[in-house]
């Protein structure tokens, strides 16, 4: 067992460091207090080739392992939540599906772009009323000959209204439950296809989170993904995957700010000696990089996992149950141990501290990922 | 084209720490990065490589075993080959004896058009291997570049003063040193990172493959050796200046002048 | 050097090693002509050991051959560059503590003014070299003279000023006279046993002190930073003798051509670019307060900074601010006043060279990590420092 990167995934990590320190970071404030999405960052991200980290080449991507691609959400993530969430729902979500199941002919004309950068992708399951409990979709389709009508609407649709791409679950046969599910590609500007409301976030700010709303929107039967019924199931191994990366967005955000926090631990001085020298702080800078350590464990054991073949379901779910709950526990921490600077905007600490809530939430609650864990472990 | 950009891995020296009782560097945790002036005349060579897609890169370094990770950067912000001369026996090397090492190591590469170097590196500031290296190869060089325009075969140079600029020609092949006015260094890409470590590598020559004379390699071979090294004076805890408004103003001036500062 | 003719192939792998083109194919094997130098570069060229240097001659240049200072006498338009007086300044205590000859080397075009100036400034010889190819500054030519003039007159220690010119002169030298070079000291001395020059100079970013010793090898050559050394008191009295050596220089050696010379106009200063740094923080107490501040950075020749609290309070605009919010600033000389040192503001500018504090209060953290505090009230205290700049300046 090799708890070390490799060369080549420390090499990533520097690149994404450096990025995010040059290009990220200067925008993460302002961003976060207007809510304007980052489209220079997507931008600079696709200039460079990042935004089909773990895709092959032959695709268009980089052609390199799931670690690699958690290592650079991680990265992101230390300086902006926001930015890493944008690249994360765009590679798990739109880019993971579409590898795994789409035919060779949709990955040459949807993967390739995407993982080109060229375009931007979106996952669309939540509804209003199938939230933690996706089976339930109300969204149709109905199959018309050589296409497919959706009807119904889709909500907290991460990157939706800035995404080219989404990949869309709708109930092909409302009679078979989950077995009637299936999954779409829809391309922005689809007939009947439009964008509702916007939603304004208590974190992440600065993602787009939209409403998707279908009226008689006519899809062609060759965006179908995978087979028909067989949209649950995408669903749920897409959502595995996608766990690790906000795994990994939860354990940046944590690490941001834990940084912050030390670095501000040597140079605030109170009863004339650095916060550093007060025992009680110590155990709890002990404790924050204990509980981080384990967190990344966690992370990178889920990635490693998947890019072995191995079924890593659980271990996604463990990963982001225990990385979400460190981001909150250490940014709350964060903010406390700056005291009132802590709470201003002029530190980061309340902007990740605000980022960090979400992590508990999106692509499963922490009591969806108790559930996915408890089911592997009696099963 | 054939370009030949030789870079030096440095201790980001922004980290660098001193062991107060040994008087040594603390090397240790300190990062490893490519020197910032060579990343310049890297991006250089890279952009003459974007406008004619025919040109080679090649990146020699001067180092350690570990310096291939440095290498491996710069193959995977798109240079194509990268050599590592690496030998206990070049250690101890000062400048002259780098340059002729260097120098010989370039000789075995043929039909090079050009040679970049980064103006200095920042471990040692001295700005003397890039020059020496031309010299050793018997080319002229222009150094404090900050434009590079090619021009069939020769370069216009836009040459740096303190507080004039030169455009000067030079026929090729010439060395040029970068300094960080010269461009904005790319980021390495993923899938340059993929390639840095499958299709593209890294070849090591030691000892052996280079053609030198031993006797001017190493410590033997440098005409300079560090007589000792020692910390610059520890910031005093800061002096409270006495007395009356005109004597404290009268005596922190003396003191600035002292120290030449003004 | 000697070729053996029975061990050449022909390969002419040496004549592109050879710097000064002083090997020709003749008849399919390399021979030497005139212009070697004997430095031995194409010794190492040889696959096949046809080249043998004659060490000897090396060797019988013992270093005690060597004698006296020179100092490179760096002009542009034919004005004498500052450094140069420099250097001559500090050549003379070198020369003075070795008993030897203080002696400028004046490459230019029509050099006779600035010539006769170098003694006054401590020479007691110029050796100039008076050509039209020399007017400016190109390496090939300025590399080609300087070396014939170091072989045949063998000085002790060469210094040469760390300008651009000298940082791109100095390398070639030492490459072409295999010696060694000690790039932008910032000390230097005489080891009073060993009469080697110690050479001290900042490495690893200013981490490291270095002291560096050219033991067996001659000229020790050293570049010094410009502004450090101090000038000898000037002494019109003082002539040095001047002697002009008539070196030929053929067009065709120079190898680089100057297209055009651009004077750039001096950029709007910036923070981040500054020498000099005056801060102002709360304590300035108002926007016209702020005017004495601008009055004491125009007097140290510095730019106007200022705290975040400053800027809130609406005294001056944001680009001037300094800080963790603002600009992270080094400069030599950085004062703060009327500014108490809050977290965010020490963040940005405690890694300045010289850090002087005016504060009223005493127990201001700005202290801390001033070198220099006046504890005092900022309008009073300004006011004379201005006026004592200005009279040092008069």
């Amino acid at each position: 067992m090799d708890f070390n990167l490799n060369k080549q995934q420390e090499l990533m990590r520097q690149l994404m460091r450096e990025f995010a320190e040059n290009e990220v970071l200067p925008l993460a404030k302002e961003i976060d207090e207007t809510e304007r999405f980052p489209e220079e960052t997507v931008l600079k991200m696709a200039r460079n080739g990042m935004m089909g980290i773990n895709i092959p080449k032959e695709y268009g991507g980089a052609g390199l392992d799931t670690l690699s691609y958690i290592i650079a959400v991680e990265e992101l993530a230390k300086v902006c939540a926001t930015t890493s969430i944008i690249l994360a729902a765009h590679t798990s979500l739109a880019l993971g599906p579409l590898l795994k199941f789409g035919t060779e002919e949709q990955k040459r004309k949807y993967l390739v772009p995407l993982a080109k950068g060229e375009k931007l992708g979106a996952f669309a399951l939540t509804e209003p009323n199938a939230g933690t409990d996706a089976a339930g979709q109300q969204t149709t389709a109905h199959f018309d000959g050589d296409r497919y009508i959706l009807n119904g609407s889709k909500i907290f649709i991460t990157n939706g209204g800035v995404a080219d791409v989404y990949i869309v679950f709708a109930m092909t046969d409302k009679s078979k439950g989950t077995k009637g599910i299936s999954a779409f590609i829809v391309e922005k500007g689809a007939p009947g296809f439009s964008i509702g409301k916007i939603e304004h976030k208590m974190g992440i700010r600065a993602s787009s989170t939209a409403e998707l709303v279908f009226e008689d929107c006519a899809i062609p039967k060759e965006n179908l993904l995978g087979q028909e019924g067989k949209g649950f199931g995408i669903a749920m191994g897409t959502l595995d995957g996608g766990r690790i990366s906000v795994a990994a967005q939860a354990l940046g955000i944590a690490e941001g700010a834990f940084n912050e926090t030390v670095k501000y631990m040597k140079q605030r001085v109170q009863f004339k000696k650095p916060l550093s020298q007060f025992q009680g702080l110590q155990w709890k800078v002990a404790d924050m990089e204990t509980e981080i350590t384990c967190a990344r464990m966690l992370v990178y054991n889920a990635a490693c996992a998947k890019d072995e073949g191995k079924p890593f379901g659980k271990d996604a779910a463990m990963a982001k149950l225990y990385a979400a709950q460190t981001a909150m526990r250490v940014t709350t921490e964060c903010v406390q141990m700056h005291g009132g600077y802590g709470y201003t905007r002029e530190y980061p600490l309340e902007r990740m501290m605000r980022d960090a809530k979400i992590t508990e939430i999106y692509e499963g609650t922490s009591q969806v990922q108790q559930m996915v864990i408890s089911a592997a472990v009696l099963k | 084209m054939k370009i030949i950009v030789c870079i030096k891995q440095v201790p980001d020296t922004t980290e660098v720490k001193l062991d107060p009782k040994t008087g040594r560097l603390i090397r240790d945790g300190v990062p490893s990065i490519i020197n910032p002036d060579d990343k310049n005349s890297l991006e250089a060579a890279l952009q003459i490589k974007d406008n004619d897609p025919d040109t080679r890169v090649i990146v020699v370094s001067m180092g350690p075993p570990q310096a291939d990770i440095a290498l491996r950067e710069a193959l995977a912000m798109g240079a194509d080959e990268a050599i590592l001369i690496s030998g206990r026996e070049f250690g101890g090397s000062d400048t002259w004896a780098t340059s002729y090492i260097i120098a010989s190591a370039i000789k075995k590469i043929p039909d090079y058009d050009l040679i970049l170097c980064g103006r200095q590196a920042i471990d040692g500031d001295t700005a003397q291997v890039g020059p020496q290296i031309a010299e050793q190869l018997g080319i002229p060089q222009v150094t404090y570049a900050q434009k590079i325009e090619v021009n069939g075969d020769t370069i216009i140079v836009q040459r740096q003063y303190e507080d004039f600029y030169q455009n000067i020609e030079v026929k090729m092949p010439c060395l040029i040193t970068a300094i960080k006015e010269l461009n904005e260094p790319r980021y390495m890409t993923p899938g340059g990172i993929a390639d840095a470590y499958s299709v593209k590598n890294v070849t090591v020559w030691g000892f052996a493959d280079v053609p030198v004379d031993p006797e001017k390699i190493g410590l033997k071979g440098s005409p300079t050796n560090v007589y000792r090294t020692f910390s610059p004076e520890a910031k005093g805890m800061g002096r409270i200046l006495d007395g009356s408004d005109r004597n404290t103003v009268k005596e922190l001036l003396s003191e600035l002048d002292n120290k030449h500062l003004l | 050097m000697e070729i053996i003719k029975e061990k050449c192939r022909g390969c002419t792998l040496c004549a592109g090693a050879c710097p000064f083109g002083a090997i020709v194919m003749v008849d399919g094997k390399a021979t030497v002509t005139d212009a070697c130098t004997n430095c031995g570069a194409c010794e190492s060229s040889c696959h096949f050991g046809a080249i043998v240097v004659d060490k000897a001659e090396e060797s019988a240049r013992d270093i005690k051959d060597y004698h006296g200072v020179w100092v490179f006498a760096e002009q542009r338009d034919g004005n004498v560059m500052s450094t140069t007086f420099e250097l001559l300044g500090e050549g003379r205590l070198l020369a003075d503590k070795l008993g030897v000859e203080l002696c400028a080397v004046l490459l230019g075009y029509k050099t006779e003014g600035m010539a006769s100036t170098l003694g006054a400034w401590g020479a007691d010889k110029v050796i100039a070299v008076d050509n039209e190819l020399l007017c400016n500054y190109t390496t090939d030519a300025y590399a080609n003279v300087i070396t014939k003039l170091v072989e045949s007159r063998m000085p002790e220690i060469f210094l040469i000023g760390a300008t651009t010119i000298g940082r791109d002169l100095a390398p070639r030298l030492s490459a072409r006279l295999y010696t060694g070079l000690t790039a932008d000291c910032t000390k230097l001395d005489i080891d009073e046993e060993t009469h080697n020059l110690l050479q001290t100079r900042p490495a690893f970013g200013g981490n490291v002190m270095a002291t560096i010793v050219t033991p067996n090898h001659r000229p020790q050559m050293a570049t010094v930073r410009p502004g450090v050394m101090k000038k000898a008191p000037w002494n019109p009295a003082k002539k040095a003798v001047i002697e002009y050596v008539d070196i030929a220089i053929a067009k065709d050696d120079i190898r680089t051509r100057i297209v055009e010379t651009v004077r750039e106009l001096k950029q709007q200063v910036n923070l981040i670019e500054a020498d000099i740094i005056v801060s102002g923080g709360r304590g300035v107490g108002s926007a016209e307060g702020f005017v004495l501040i601008e009055k004491l950075a125009e007097a140290f020749g510095g730019v106007v900074g200022a705290s975040r609290a400053a800027v809130e309070a609406g005294y001056i605009t944001a680009d001037h601010q300094v800080g963790q919010t603002g600009k992270t600033v080094r400069p030599k000389i950085y004062v703060a006043c009327g500014i108490s040192g809050a977290i965010q503001h020490l963040a940005g500018m405690q890694n300045s060279g010289c850090i002087i504090a005016i504060n009223k209060d005493a127990d201001a953290p700005i202290f801390k990590v001033a070198d220099y505090g006046i504890v005092g009230d900022l309008h009073k205290v300004i006011p004379i420092l201005i006026d004592e700049i200005k009279m040092r300046v008069k």
